[in-house]
């Protein structure tokens, strides 16, 4: 197994490990120089902050402010609701000027729950603890990140403190940060690498501590020398081994998958989690957001993400999320090219963007703005020849020719058969396609209609169920009934008895009230 | 609406259907200094003649022509079947062959990445089993050959069928292919080593054709390089070929031929490198990839040595088209995630 690492401390920096591949890949070109050209920098706090109460996966977060309400910067304004949720926090000091829906950045389009905040120009905090983590235990350190809104900033946005509960004691031998980065142009994890590495490892210290996790394994692609040089140095001044692994640049090696198959050689099993083999992933951005959270008191309010493509001046920016994209866009000097679209994320994975008059959210990375000679539209697509170069290039060892043969016949069965869900949408598939299939559109369209169809199955099973039990339960009333009547019929000469008494009772009360008014009558006249 | 990814290689069909063509190109221009610029008329005529039925075809299934035409399945289908029969045939014959192979074959199978069977193939089969006289008359190595055809006479002889007044006869530029020669003398009672004496033969294969044979190699290499192929396909076809005609040559080498001359005639390159790697037809999973080759290979042998034609690669690979489905869904890898954990 791969524990010679554990014990033999500050000399396993330097020692080299012995890396995996995973099947395929591809090199698109990089872009990433353009934006790492200058430092992050901090984005203006705009007049409005549009904070949408979802921003991770789970149950959305339950605003516990009012309208017109003032909001100190760092507040929660909405409470974590069920245990899948965190809460969510006023980027700034000011007024709560709306609760309602807004437009998000979601593939969907559609819109969701949202708490404006009027910013007051103040910036004011709210009380800030900070706490040595060492004072409190992992389940009151989980507490804490989730009342301070850390979900994952690698893409996922899961709740951080679910992942830190490894359940079984020792279940989780490696923590791994995520550095790979391995999507075209976005280089806000590199930028977060060069500048903030000790507070990286700073919240890694944390995580290792919540975890129990053995070793601490940075991975970072070789594309990131600069970052690569800034994680070694701040590992050598960190009192807990910590091992930076330099690995080929290869997308989708950023992948939590991929990267694991990588550093491990071990695949996470279908259906599982990287904790079935010892390892929990988080993103660097996520392990420097966890040291603010603890050790500044500070929580999930701002983020690192990447304005690039289709601008003048490309640069990574840490930004207030809340803050509408267009305000970020604008920090960037104008594009060069007319504007042709926006897309969340990269280029592989990223999600088109209908407008950015949406808020930046955890999940936002990169905002790259598209130009037709950037990204030039698609161009017809063919017929597939069944080259395989799909499959040379599927991360998953996925057979996508086959699956876009089932998808496209509706032939769903099939499509599950040969692993479909198992596919990561990476777009590796699409990206060597020489008939220019857009094969991962096939196959969220084919993961969609089985949704549905299982969706369909439950709620038919669900209504048939309902029906069963309703026919169960008039048939159940009538034989209560039926069994009542029979009772009724077995005691009916007591109960004559009973009403003969009562009838005779009504009948001398009657002949009573009877002569009462004859009486009554006669007395007036 | 688009859905990620928004960006993609700079590939297409036509890339790869034109680096195939260039990977032929070698062996054609050996094939002109050994047998006559003879081959030229007849690719160019076939070349001719497929564009115009992919497009009639296209035209007819309603579909843009422009971008069909241009990914140039046509054009590779054309070379190939020109490639596989004699390049003297005359005129109608490479006509026939290629209406077999992209109206039948091709297009009513549903064009493009449809087709269940090799269309060259296809075409290939239906020639020599309807015309095994001029499917059987090649031309012979210029070194051999009676009198020379230049490109002039070579387009009289095949569109006119007039050969020219210099010339005795057909036999004069033609000749049986050595693995013709290699059957026909075997049924006479001569030992391999007599028949391999015959000037048809040169080094390990054919006078001549040998050294189109390694030039199909060279270009199939240049298409594993390239990436137009795996070696799968290739290296399968050929270890079988040369594994089952060993064992035999080992057990009787009076009577069964060596495997570097089964694997330096008739089709045996042009079909491990460019015939058995279509992958329209062909199997796709890399296990799936293996079996298929070294079926073709066997069953190459099989049809050369006890069946009822010289060559065997062209009904072996539409043999193995056929079984290529089967063979897929039995050998899909296992998918990551559902390996189990050896490390």
């Amino acid at each position: 197994m791969e524990m010679e690492i554990s014990d033999s401390q500050f000399e396993s920096r330097t020692m080299s490990r012995t890396l995996y591949q995973f099947n395929g890949g591809v090199h698109p070109v990089e872009h990433k120089d353009v934006s790492t050209q200058l430092a992050i920098a901090i984005a203006p706090i705009p007049q409005m902050l549009i904070v949408p109460v979802r921003q991770h996966i789970g149950q959305p977060s339950k605003p516990c402010v009012s309208v017109g309400q003032r909001v100190l910067k760092g507040q929660i304004i909405a409470h974590a609701e069920n245990y899948i949720s965190i809460a969510t926090h006023a980027p700034t000091s000011g007024i709560v000027s709306a609760i309602a829906l807004h437009a998000l950045p979601h593939p969907s389009g559609l819109s969701d729950t949202c708490i404006t905040i009027a910013s007051d120009g103040k910036d004011e905090w709210t009380e800030r603890t900070p706490i040595d983590y060492r004072n409190l235990n992992a389940s009151a350190l989980r507490n804490r990140l989730r009342d301070m809104g850390i979900a994952g900033l690698g893409g996922a946005v899961f709740p951080s403190f679910i992942k830190l509960n490894p359940g079984v004691p020792q279940k989780v031998q490696t923590l791994l940060l995520n550095g790979g980065e391995c999507e075209p142009w976005i280089s806000c994890d590199d930028m977060t690498m060069r500048e903030r590495a000790a507070g990286i490892l700073s919240g890694a210290e944390i995580m290792r501590f919540m975890l129990r996790a053995e070793t601490v394994v940075v991975g970072i692609e070789d594309n990131k020398p600069a970052a690569i040089a800034a994680m070694q140095l701040a590992a050598t001044q960190c009192h807990f081994p910590v091992e930076i692994v330099v690995i080929p640049t290869l997308y989708p090696s950023g992948g939590a998958k991929q990267m694991i198959k990588v550093i491990t050689g071990k695949e996470v099993p279908s259906g599982g989690r990287s904790t079935d083999v010892g390892v929990a992933t988080f993103n660097v951005g996520t392990a420097y957001a966890i040291d603010r959270a603890i050790h500044h008191g500070e929580p999930m309010i701002s983020r690192v993400l990447t304005v690039t493509g289709n601008v003048h001046q490309p640069r990574n920016f840490e930004v207030l999320i809340g803050t509408p994209m267009q305000n970020v866009i604008n920090l960037t000097q104008g594009h060069p090219d007319s504007v042709s679209g926006y897309i969340m994320g990269g280029p592989m994975m990223g999600i088109d963007l209908h407008s950015v008059d949406v808020p930046v959210v955890k999940a936002t990375n990169c905002i790259l703005v598209k130009s037709d000679k950037l990204f030039p539209p698609p161009p017809l697509a063919m017929p597939c020849i069944r080259c395989t170069r799909c499959a040379d290039a599927c991360p998953a060892d996925l057979q996508p020719q086959e699956l876009y043969w089932f998808a496209k016949s509706n032939n769903f069965d099939k499509a599950q058969k040969y692993q479909l869900f198992d596919c990561i949408e990476c777009g590796c598939c699409s990206y060597v396609c020489p008939s220019h299939i857009p094969l991962v559109q096939y196959y969220r369209y084919a993961k969609s209609e089985i949704a549905a169809t299982q969706n369909e199955q439950k709620s038919a099973d669900h209504a048939r169920d309902r029906h069963e039990t309703r026919l169960a339960r008039i048939e159940r009333e009538k034989k209560e009934r039926a069994e009542k009547l029979a009772q009724k019929a077995v005691a009916k000469p007591a109960t004559t008895t009973a009403d003969d008494a009562a009838t005779l009772a009504k009948k001398a009360a009657i002949q009573a009230a009877i002569a009462r008014a004859a009486t009554s009558t006669t007395e007036p006249s | 609406m688009i859905s990620s990814p928004y960006i993609s290689q700079k590939t297409s069909v036509s890339i790869i259907m034109l680096k195939v063509m260039l990977a032929l190109i070698p062996a054609i221009i050996a094939y002109v200094w050994y047998f006559g610029p003879a081959i030229l008329i007849s690719l160019t005529l076939a070349s001719v003649t497929a564009l115009g039925m992919e497009a009639a075809a296209l035209k007819l299934r309603g579909l843009p022509i422009k971008p069909f035409l241009m990914d140039g399945s046509a054009l590779v289908t054309a070379w190939l079947l020109a490639l596989s029969i004699p390049s003297i045939a005359p005129w109608w014959l490479i006509v026939v062959g290629l209406f077999f192979a992209i109206i039948v074959a091709k297009h009513l199978y549903g064009g493009l990445g449809n087709n269940i069977f090799n269309p060259a193939m296809v075409g290939y089969a239906i020639l020599i089993i309807s015309f095994p006289v001029p499917m059987t008359q090649w031309a012979s190595p210029d070194t051999l050959a009676g009198a020379h055809l230049g490109l002039i006479d070579a387009a009289n002889y095949i569109f006119n069928g007039i050969l020219p007044s210099h010339t005795s006869g057909i036999d004069a530029i033609s000749t049986a292919t050595p693995l013709d020669t290699l059957r026909t003398q075997l049924k006479l009672d001569h030992s391999v080593a007599q028949i391999t004496q015959m000037p048809i033969f040169g080094a390990v294969g054919g006078q001549g054709s040998e050294i189109i044979a390694g030039l199909f190699l060279l270009g199939g290499v240049y298409m594993w390089l390239a990436r137009i192929i795996t070696w799968h396909i290739p290296v399968a076809f050929i270890t079988a070929l040369a594994l089952i005609s060993g064992v035999f040559y080992l057990i009787n080498p009076a009577h069964y031929a060596t495997p570097w001359l089964h694997l330096a005639t008739g089709g045996a390159m042009l079909g491990a490198f460019f015939i058995a790697t279509d992958p329209v037809s062909g199997a796709t999973t890399p296990t799936g990839k293996l079996i298929f080759g070294a079926g073709i290979g066997i069953l190459t042998y099989l049809i050369r040595t006890i069946g009822a034609y010289p060559d065997g690669v062209a009904f072996a690979v539409l043999l193995m088209n056929v079984a290529a489905p089967l063979i897929d869904q039995y050998t899909q890898p296992a998918v990551y995630g559902h390996k189990g954990n050896k490390s």
